[in-house]
């Protein structure tokens, strides 16, 4: 308790210190964000609730710290990771998705859930579980008297972030497979009877996302660390963002991040970084309370 | 009840009783089978009968386990000293102390977790499908990073019994007839709860919640009997294992949320969801294959458990009851002149 | 179940054969077990550790193996994945003692593993020398049949308090002006790491300003380091086992921290400065073993001789530091060794006695075990990387360079 005061005490005292956090949060919360967004994106359109998210994410950095091991440059492992998780889930929509997206709810949850655990383990028999990042080399700009330090490699990921989820959005806006996914989500019977090849959506859509993870992941890697078992983290913020932001809603995404991300450090360093878990997933439960209570109000149940 | 019935029944419970003593080498996996049947068949009662897919009730499993270990240590000691003292002090339980505390403490733990259910279900029982799903695993989730942060219980350090004081063998036959006596009283119990009205309004709740609400069925009322009895087993089951398991961390033990808070989902879904045997056969299967297998993947039978979960939930959702009763309905009391005429109609 | 158990002993067989190798044929074999981490959050050094034990098997064939009477015996492991969680950890202990009829037990990786098997072994009085499991609290149960080669963890990080009151002393301050931060991962070794240091620096009257215990999925600290930086405490403590090192010494890094004195564990198992490079300079790292020491033994020869023969096996490591986990796990083994010659019997209890009159000098450091099973005859040294080097700065019987100090911020 004395603790807590003291941490408050602290953010008074030194109103700086709010701006770090608030920066900290941000740039953690981007990332978190387009995890998050590939989940509205099979969430809304293909009704998929996927908890293997975070391992998409891992296995995106696991790509790209491979590649920088070869000798490649580090910044190519973000393309390379979104073509390389393109075609895993490619692979995961054929064999596993494909056939649980007609089946009620858990079904999905829990399947994706064997898969999660799959591929943790395999990335620990393939990869190690030693904790892997890769160091860019670049400067860390400071401002305040040191106080607010912008590592140059955290910029550069935010920025590639910006980009993905800007050429995502684009890409959703004007072309016509963005059209077609977005035609599925509003009604997949009525898409079909148009004409639109549903499958090949559910298809495309489950890639894209495992795609954008894995970029995500790419970055990750250049900036903190990866772990063969820290998917659940990502996953557990990815469907904390997405309850809070509903779904099909790209700006409230985005903003869902960046806030969560922003609370997150604020709960840390208040509280203790050891309740950060805690507090993600207390968010999570919050979130779901308060969508309960509006609700309740229209006399309907969350679901 | 039918002859035939009463000697099926007396089999396998002469079975139950003399198992531990033709297979005295394996009385502790045989315990572990009995947790594994138990908290299948609990989960089931709302999972498979009432149609809620909780992905939490290992939060029962863990503050069993913890409500066991505080009321047994502070029938003595006082608990923040107690495990404040990992340092140094050696602290000694009587026999008696010892009882008393097995016998409050596993019965505390299985009245405290119905409690806890009752709070955390007229909250989550809101609700639906996956979102319940998904609200039960951070429950889960949140209550094993609270209690590993807190001091009082040890925290990190996790919290250590006082050892069984007689003598080895007398102790795991004790710790397997604790397990051995709840499953068995589970199994009556539900046997009984499943055909009453009681049984047949929780099926209504999972067939359609707005039609049993609609004919007068106070729905919440039901949802949270049911889990907090099933609470209480779990709880019940946690508390023993606390004191056959001795000393235990409170995140890689007690709030295991990914792995017994998950097999005790594949179990009742290899099995069947929604039956009586479906929980037990599950289990058995899953803990027989895991105990034969397990420990010669080193580091594959994660991969393995990941690729059971999925080819079970794709392609094998019914399970060995639902495949029985598809192939073999008469085993079912469903005769198949009854089948036929049910498809002509 | 008869068919299980021939069944898992069929098994069993065709594992150890795999595993065999070329081991000189003419000695029988000496079964061990063990429970050990090669999944979950500790799979990192479970497999150090494990790799330790398969070496010194390795090395004890060949210098003739365990010459009991006139046989001769060849050390093999029955290993269980143990997924670094006691509950498993203590099942399969059971089932290495109940089904596979292990009669000596080498120890898992980490405290929190090592007392979930503890009263397991004790129950059957399985002589266990583990190598991994440095918590006090093991140690003060009473029991009988646990030996542990390494020294408890207590002492892990309490010297770098001592050393930072000396230079504030010599700085003209005194040593309860210091200021303490702590950042500890929530499990049981880095707690008793974090009791030990807060024990000493209450010692001095020093001022603890940070306080705080990481989570098991880490990946970022910096509300911690931003803490310090407001705070400005002149020593900080981080213990996390791997990701905890490689988190702290990146955004130390990152935000260009200025403390005068930086300790952690785990440098080596982390490899910090293949990882960081000048990140990770002036940073303490305490540790069981360092190459550089002058202990030596006839079947390993000297620390430094240990480690090359060690990469030459396991070439993985190269171009990286062995770290202590894997020679105190050989360690371990030696002592088993040691202890069957002498006991000339295979009989447990005769063998339990000779490991408790232990008193051998290895590579590794003497080792003697008290009354409760601790080593007592070997202290932690504190290495201090200096351009990318770990040198031995602490204590200062052992200290082959000076202690750079205060550090830099790089």
């Amino acid at each position: 308790m004395d603790q807590i005061l003291i941490n408050l005490s602290l953010l008074a005292e030194f109103p700086i210190v709010n701006l770090k956090i608030i920066l900290d949060g941000v740039m953690i919360g981007a990332l978190f964000a387009l995890a998050a967004y590939g989940l509205a994106l099979v969430w809304g359109v293909m009704n998929v609730k996927n908890l293997a998210q975070g391992d998409f994410v891992i296995a995106g950095g696991y790509v790209a710290w491979w590649m920088t091991q070869q000798g490649m440059p580090p910044l190519l492992g973000v393309p390379v990771a979104f073509i390389v998780l393109w075609g895993l889930g490619w692979v995961i929509y054929k064999t596993v998705i494909s056939r649980v997206i007609e089946r009620d709810l858990f079904t999905s949850l829990l399947a994706t859930f064997g898969l999660a655990i799959m591929m943790a383990q395999l990335l620990n028999l393939m990869f190690g579980s030693d904790t892997q990042s890769v160091a860019l080399g670049y400067k860390t700009l400071y401002f305040f008297d040191g106080l607010i330090d912008v590592p140059v490699a955290k910029l550069i990921g935010v920025l590639m972030a910006a980009t993905l989820a800007i050429g995502v959005i684009l890409f959703m806006k004007s072309s016509r497979m963005g059209q077609a996914i977005r035609a599925t989500a509003q009604d997949a019977r009525a898409a079909r009877v148009l004409g639109i090849d549903t499958e090949k959506v559910y298809a495309f859509t489950f890639s894209l996302n495992a795609a954008i993870c894995g970029a995500a992941g790419a970055i990750i890697v250049m900036v903190w660390i990866i772990q063969p078992f820290y998917g659940i983290t990502h996953s557990v913020r990815a469907f904390v963002i997405v309850t809070a932001a509903g779904l099909g809603n790209l700006p409230g995404v985005i903003a869902a991040g960046l806030g969560i991300g922003a609370l997150e450090q604020y709960g840390a360093h208040i509280f203790g970084i050891g309740y950060q878990q805690a507090i993600a997933v207390l968010l999570l439960i919050s979130v779901l309370l308060y969508r309960l209570i509006q609700q309740r109000r229209l006399r309907q149940s969350l679901q | 009840m039918k002859k035939n019935t009463v000697i099926f029944y007396g089999l396998i419970l002469a079975f139950i009783i003399v198992a531990p003593f033709i297979f005295p080498d394996f009385r502790t996996q045989l315990a572990a089978l009995w947790l594994m049947i138990i908290v299948a068949m609990t989960w089931d009662m709302t999972g498979g009968q009432m149609g809620y897919n909780s992905l939490g009730n290992i939060v029962f499993y863990g503050t069993g386990m913890y409500v066991a270990a505080v009321v047994t240590i502070a029938l003595a000691y006082d608990v923040g000293a107690y495990t404040n003292a990992f340092g140094g002090g050696v602290y000694k339980f009587t026999d008696q102390q010892y009882f008393l505390g097995m016998l409050l403490g596993i019965l505390g733990a299985g009245v405290f977790c119905s409690i806890i259910a009752v709070v955390i279900g007229f909250v989550t029982f809101g609700l639906r499908g996956p979102y319940f799903a998904i609200g039960t695993l951070g429950v889960a989730i949140a209550a094993g990073e609270l209690v590993s942060n807190w001091e009082w219980v040890g925290g990190g350090q996790g919290i250590a019994l006082p050892v069984y004081p007689g003598d080895l063998d007398t102790g795991k036959v004790l710790f397997y007839f604790l397990f051995a006596v709840t499953g068995v009283v589970l199994f009556i119990f539900l046997k009984w709860l499943y055909s009453t009205r009681f049984g047949a309004a929780i099926n209504a709740i999972r067939d359609d919640e707005e039609k049993a609400e609609a004919m007068g069925i106070h729905t919440l009322r039901y949802k949270l009997t049911t889990w907090a009895m099933s609470a209480f087993f779990v709880g019940v089951v946690g508390g023993i294992s606390a004191f056959q398991l001795i000393h235990f961390e409170p995140l890689e033990t007690a709030y295991q949320t990914i792995n017994l808070g998950i097999f005790m989902v594949v179990c009742v879904l290899l099995g069947g969801k929604g039956t009586l045997w479906g929980p037990i056969i599950g289990a058995i299967l899953f803990h027989v294959f895991k105990e034969v297998t397990w420990n010669y993947f080193l580091g594959w039978q994660w991969v393995a458990l990941g690729a059971l979960i999925v080819v079970t939930v794709v392609y094998f959702q019914d399970g060995v009851m639902g495949y029985l009763a598809h192939r073999k309905p008469e085993w079912f009391g469903v005769r198949l002149d009854d089948k036929k005429a049910e498809v002509s109609q | 179940m008869k068919k299980i158990s021939a069944l898992t002993g069929l098994m069993a067989g065709a594992c150890m054969l795999m595993s065999q190798g070329s081991v000189a044929q003419e000695c029988e074999e000496l079964i061990l077990g063990s429970a050990i981490s090669l999944t979950g959050k500790y799979a990192t050094n479970g497999i150090h550790a494990k790799n330790g034990y398969e070496f010194a098997f390795k090395k004890i064939a060949e210098h003739g193996g365990v010459k009991i009477g006139d046989k001769c015996y060849n050390f093999k492991a029955i290993y269980y994945d143990d997924e670094s969680k006691g509950d498993r950890g203590a099942t399969l202990a059971e089932r290495l003692i109940n089904q596979d009829k292990v009669q000596y037990m080498l120890g898992p990786y980490s405290s929190g593993l090592t007392k979930a098997i503890a009263p397991v072994t004790e129950k059957y009085q399985i002589p266990m020398v583990e190598a991994e499991g440095a918590s006090r609290s093991l140690f003060n149960k009473g029991y009988k049949y646990l030996f542990a080669v390494l020294s408890t963890s207590e002492q892990y990080l309490a010297s770098a308090i001592t050393l930072a009151a000396e230079k504030a002393e010599s700085a003209g301050g005194k040593a309860s002006d210091v200021k303490v931060a702590v950042a500890v991962e929530n499990d049981p070794f880095s707690l008793d790491i974090r009791a030990g240091v807060l024990e000493d620096a209450k010692k001095f009257g020093m001022q603890i300003v940070i306080d705080e215990q990481l989570p098991r999925d880490l990946s970022d600290m910096s509300a911690i380091l931003t803490k310090a930086k407001l705070l400005k405490p002149d020593v900080l403590i981080v213990s996390g086992h791997s990701k905890g090192a490689a988190t702290a010494v990146r955004q130390i890094g990152e935000q260009n921290l200025s403390v005068p004195m930086v300790a952690m564990t785990h440098c080596e198992a982390a490899d910090v400065v293949g990882k960081f490079g000048a990140a990770a300079n002036d940073i303490l790292c305490s540790t069981q073993w360092a190459e550089t020491l002058t202990y030596s033994d006839s079947i390993f020869g000297t620390a430094a001789e240990y480690e090359v023969e060690f990469k030459a096996n396991y070439t993985e490591y190269e171009g990286k530091k062995v770290p202590y986990q894997t020679a105190q796990a050989s360690a371990a083994v030696y002592v088993f060794k040691d202890a069957f010659e002498r006991a000339g019997s295979l009989d447990k209890d005769v063998v339990r006695d000779a490991i408790a009159a232990t008193d051998l000098s290895t590579f590794y450091g003497q080792i003697k075990f008290s009354e409760a099973g601790n080593n007592i005859a070997k202290p932690m040294v504190l290495r201090q990387i200096q351009d990318g080097e770990y040198n031995v700065v602490a204590p200062s019987a052992f200290a082959s360079h000076p202690l750079n100090w205060p550090r830099k911020a790089q």
